[in-house]
């Protein structure tokens, strides 16, 4: 009963995070909702890690956040980059991968 | 049974590192031969190098080998003293062992002396009883062919030999051949050559033996016609090549024979106990011995299959000295030394006073001696000396006198390197020609060093006191038992009288030899001097020995030193003991032979020294007496053209056997060429272009071509598809990824 409302919640939140990176055509918006992404899962690691009583969900939160902390440092650098080249800094118009 | 045990000396075992990695001799040797082969052509002229370090390193090796074999031989005696001998022996059993009663006994009161055992080192080679299994130790019944070394007294010292000559053979070689057109073939077939012989040397197993036998004839063929540009050169190599293969066919049906005669066996120890032991009928054996025997004639130059030696001269004169001399042409004496007991057995040779090889040796001890006196070319004459000391040789081994057969081997391999070598210094000085009469003469003077080393050699060789032969020969003279008072293991009155002949022929050639070379004015238009040190060293090592190898093995009978040192080295390698070799009866040595001997010697040379004396005061130029015997005497002139026609035996090969022979093969050859081959290709050909355009049409344009095709098209038509899906559009990408993520899940959670 506890742990369900947490679980919800980070699913809810998760989804949302994938819509917002799925939809968005900004590159900032698009970073933003990966750390939607993230947070929803740090949410679920730190709800087990209480629901199970022990230290390691919550030690391995930290930890993501660190990572995602980097993530963000080098995705900005990427999306300041693209502005640079493009005077833009819509995605869809960097498709240069185009089979 | 137990006259058996008492007759036959108890053995005992030895071990040591180098006795069980002998196998590494050859190996080196194998190695320096690739290794020469890949690197010849950017070495260049220093490609010796390779040579010379691997046959030094086979020395050494050969040299500690001998070294741990003495001592173990040695110490055993010391252990032993109190006559304590560790027992080895196994007899086989049964109660009445057929041919027992031919074996000789030791005489009464006689010490036994215990024998090392050989040691054998084999490994499974193949397993022809079933074919599916190759775990050669997961045998059910049958005995698997093995590949080995066989370390004992015989080999060690064929070991010592091969590897030294090949040693001083190379050095020699540096000078004698550089600028060579084919210097680094040269090179490597020096190595192939000392690999195949030492392999030869180590055999285990009669198997074994012929590969190393074959191994060996092929690089006599390659290096006799070395200069093969020269249509002699070839001819020589052929000739020597396909008179091997004659005496080969014999080689193979006597070991055939023996290999189903022993109970599917090739192993030589086995095939040697079973010999002994009488396991063999007689008959078999006799077949077998001289199946042997036509391979030894071949290859060990014995009458009348020796014509190919005097024309394998054609070589480098190192190579003749190495082949043609010391190591090759032995091949055939140490066989039989090998495989004595089949020769003791099936020749029937104690108490005896005839047999064939006793006979063959003594002929050919005669026939080449006499036939060095007519050739000019001075390599021939020491060729036709090679023919007739190893004739000696297996006159020996035919008398039973297996020591002196290999003591002579031994000491001969010293001295007529040390002459062969020395005919290539002198030809190197005197325009590269061999004719003695027409570019040599007084190169006393011109060629002290040479001169020397030369004269030395020559003493050993007609077995002057105390040089290497007159020790070697003497024991052979005595090992035929037939002088009073000798003893020995039969009556050979024959070979005896052949033997002292053949004394007296080598003095008398070998002293026309020294004559025109040496004596007499220089008649060529040269300025010979002496070799570089590179050539002149081995000579004189050479010699050096010659003088003192002999004290190997001086009879124990000698005043002052024959008691601490006689009958060393028969002491060391005679194999003796146990089942794997027959009770031999040593000759007790006489004074009155050994003078006999000498002053026979004596008499020849002072006789053709006489000759040439008269005939250089007349005219210091002159080589032969006109107006002699041979002008005057119908008889003697018939006799001086059998000589320089050979006994007209290459005219019957070639005259009579040959063209006999390739006249209707020839024609028939051809008949089945014109009407049968032909035939045969002609349809075949005709059926290949019908199922040709079968295949272009059906099969090439219809399958192939559609199949190729149809995946082309296959793989366009879905990249078209796919090409849709790689937009670029990071947006998309992710969107597949979670669509796929979610299915997955899906799946998951639907599945579990």
């Amino acid at each position: 009963m506890f742990l369900n409302q947490f679980l919800l919640f980070a699913a809810v939140l998760f989804c949302i995070g994938v819509y917002g990176v799925l939809t968005r055509k900004n590159g900032v918006l698009v970073l933003m909702s990966i750390e939607l992404i993230l947070n929803a899962v740090n949410i679920n690691l730190v709800a087990f890690g209480a629901f199970n009583g022990t230290i390691p969900g919550q030690v391995f939160a930290l930890f993501v956040i660190a990572v995602a902390a980097a993530e963000v440092g080098v995705g900005l650098a990427i999306v300041l980059l693209i502005y640079r080249n493009r005077r833009s800094i819509d995605v869809s118009e960097a498709n240069l991968l185009q089979g | 049974m137990h006259l058996l045990a008492a007759a036959a000396a108890p053995t005992f075992e030895v071990s040591s590192w180098f006795f069980d990695w002998a196998g590494l001799i050859p190996a080196i040797m194998a190695g320096s031969f690739l290794l020469t082969l890949f690197f010849g052509k950017r070495l260049g002229k220093h490609v010796h190098f390779i040579g010379l370090v691997a046959v030094s390193a086979s020395f050494l090796l050969a040299i500690l080998t001998a070294a741990a074999w003495i001592n173990a031989t040695n110490s055993h005696d010391e252990e032993d003293h109190g006559g304590e001998a560790v027992l080895v022996t196994e007899f086989a059993g049964g109660e009445d062992l057929a041919g027992v009663d031919e074996v000789a006994f030791a005489e009464e009161g006689e010490e036994v002396e215990a024998r090392p055992e050989a040691v054998v080192n084999s490994w499974c080679w193949f397993d022809s009883s079933d074919a599916t299994n190759t775990d050669c130790d997961d045998r059910a019944s049958e005995k698997p062919i093995s590949i080995g070394t066989l370390v004992d007294g015989q080999s060690v010292l064929l070991l010592v030999v091969v590897t030294f000559i090949s040693l001083l053979v190379h050095i020699f070689s540096t000078d004698y051949v550089r600028g060579d057109r084919r210097y680094v073939h040269y090179f490597a077939f020096l190595s192939l050559f000392t690999a195949s012989m030492l392999f030869f040397v180590l055999s285990a197993s009669t198997l074994q033996m012929i590969v190393g036998w074959e191994l060996v004839g092929v690089c006599s063929f390659a290096l006799i016609g070395h200069w093969w540009e020269e249509k002699p050169n070839s001819d020589a190599a052929l000739k020597a090549f396909l008179t091997n293969r004659v005496g080969d066919i014999g080689l193979l049906v006597g070991v055939t024979v023996l290999f189903f005669a022993a109970g599917n066996s090739f192993d030589i120890r086995t095939i040697n106990h079973a010999a002994v032991v009488g396991d063999i009928g007689n008959g078999t054996l006799l077949v077998a011995s001289l199946c042997l025997l036509a391979a030894v004639m071949s290859k060990s130059g014995q009458f009348v299959l020796h014509t190919w030696l005097p024309d394998a001269m054609a070589g480098p004169t190192p190579v003749s000295a190495l082949i043609h001399a010391a190591t090759m042409v032995v091949a055939g004496v140490y066989m039989i030394g090998r495989l004595y007991p089949v020769f003791w057995e099936g020749l029937a040779i104690p108490g005896s006073s005839v047999n064939a090889m006793a006979i063959i040796g003594g002929i050919t001890v005669v026939g080449g001696g006499l036939l060095a006196f007519v050739q000019n070319d001075i390599k021939k004459v020491l060729a036709y000396s090679t023919i007739s000391q190893l004739g000696y040789m297996v006159l020996a081994l035919g008398v039973g006198a297996w020591t002196a057969g290999m003591f002579h081997l031994f000491t001969h391999a010293i001295f007529k390197a040390c002459l062969f070598l020395g005919a290539g210094a002198i030809s190197h000085a005197c325009h590269h020609s061999f004719d003695m009469k027409a570019e040599m003469g007084g190169l006393r003077k011109l060629m002290p060093k040479t001169y020397l080393t030369f004269m030395i050699a020559t003493g050993a060789l007609i077995g002057l006191f105390p040089l290497a032969g007159f020790w070697s020969k003497d024991e052979i003279l005595v090992g035929a038992g037939a002088w009073p008072g000798t003893g020995g293991n039969g009556d050979y009155t024959i070979p005896l009288i052949m033997g002292l002949l053949g004394a007296a022929l080598t003095a008398a050639y070998m002293t026309r030899v020294i004559m025109l070379v040496f004596f007499g004015e220089y008649r060529g238009h040269d300025h010979p001097h002496d070799p570089g040190p590179l050539m002149l060293v081995p000579l004189q090592v050479l010699a050096g020995l010659a003088v003192v190898v002999g004290f190997l093995n001086v009879p124990k009978e000698l005043p002052l030193i024959g008691d601490s040192i006689g009958l060393t080295l028969e002491h060391w390698i005679e194999p003796g003991g146990g089942d794997v070799f027959p009770v031999i009866d040593h000759g007790k040595p006489s004074f009155s032979l050994a003078i006999m001997a000498t002053l026979i010697g004596v008499f020849a040379i002072f006789l053709t020294y006489s000759y040439y004396a008269k005939l250089f005061a007349k005219n210091p130029r002159a080589t032969e007496v006109t107006g002699g015997l041979r002008d005057n005497n119908r008889l003697a002139r018939g006799f001086h053209t059998l000589l320089v026609e050979k006994y007209y035996l290459d005219h019957l090969y070639q005259g009579v056997i040959a063209d006999g022979v390739k006249g209707w093969m020839a024609r028939g050859a051809y008949w089945v060429n014109q009407n049968v081959i032909d035939n045969v290709i002609n349809y075949t050909g005709k059926g290949t272009v019908i199922a040709g355009r079968f295949v272009y049409r059906f099969i090439d344009q219809g399958a192939i071509d559609g199949t190729v095709n149809g995946s082309g098209y296959t793989a366009t038509g879905f990249g078209g598809v796919l090409r849709h899906i790689q937009s670029g559009q990071i947006r998309q990408y992710a969107t597949l990824m979670f669509g796929a993520a979610a299915i997955l899940a899906a799946v998951f959670i639907i599945a579990v």
